[in-house]
């Protein structure tokens, strides 16, 4: 079940090596983006979508807010 | 929209899967950088004058004036310990009578921008509601700054108001 984290555990696990991915269609991350983040929007994940990411690694995802 | 990406990278294998949920807002809204075509441009928080005079609910009004006049100030900004905002002084608040608690003489509940807005896009609301200044503050009602309309204009070689 995937966890809630703050913006606190985000930067410390982004720093202790997890992976960041921008949820938001990619004209949205090439405005701003948090630093380090790569692109896969919503409808791109998928088995494709996802090659570039490592499945043993922690993988965190952020769109623009809860809403 | 997270939550739905996050189970579905759960469902594709991946077996350590976090939810930043507040997202990139809470990260824009606390200042931070940003990477991308926005990230060099201005923002009211980097615009927002630091050094602007803070002053506590319960001090005198002629204290208040005294130490911002010092500072080149003719506003300042009332904040509690933790830094969040309560109210503002400026010139019209700050000429009143010289015993009078910050308390009664304030500018109650103004309104506050976030750091990460757009230079461009707060010349354009100050105008359309002609403020001089804004108070900058973080999503948790932090003050970050007071952003003047002047450096605003300038930043975005509008130098008409």
């Amino acid at each position: 079940m995937p966890k809630e984290i703050d913006r606190q555990e985000l930067r410390r696990m982004v720093a202790a090596g997890a992976q960041l991915v921008e949820v938001l269609p990619a004209e949205e991350y090439v405005e701003d983006h948090l630093p380090g983040a790569i692109s896969i929007p919503l409808r791109h994940i998928d088995a494709e979508g996802t090659k570039g990411l490592d499945q043993n690694r922690a993988v965190i995802v952020y769109c623009w807010d809860v809403a | 929209m997270s939550p739905r990406a996050a189970w579905r990278l759960e469902s594709l294998g991946f077996h350590e899967v976090y939810d930043y949920a507040v997202g990139k807002l809470d990260w824009l809204a606390a200042g931070l950088p940003t990477e991308g075509t926005n990230a060099q441009k201005p923002r009211a928080g980097t615009l927002a004058r630091k050094d602007v005079p803070t002053c506590h609910l319960d001090e005198r009004l002629i204290e208040v004036r005294q130490r911002a006049l010092a500072a080149g100030w003719n506003a300042a900004i009332v904040v509690n310990s933790e830094r969040v905002v309560f109210g503002l002084l400026r010139a019209k608040e700050l000429a009143g009578d010289d015993g009078q608690l910050i308390s009664h003489a304030m500018r109650p509940g103004p309104s506050t921008f976030r750091p990460y807005v757009l230079a461009a896009e707060m010349a354009k609301t100050m105008a359309d509601h002609k403020l001089e200044s804004s108070p900058i503050t973080t999503s948790d009602g932090r003050l970050v700054g007071l952003l003047l309309q002047k450096d605003v204009l300038e930043a975005t070689g509008n130098t008409s108001s």
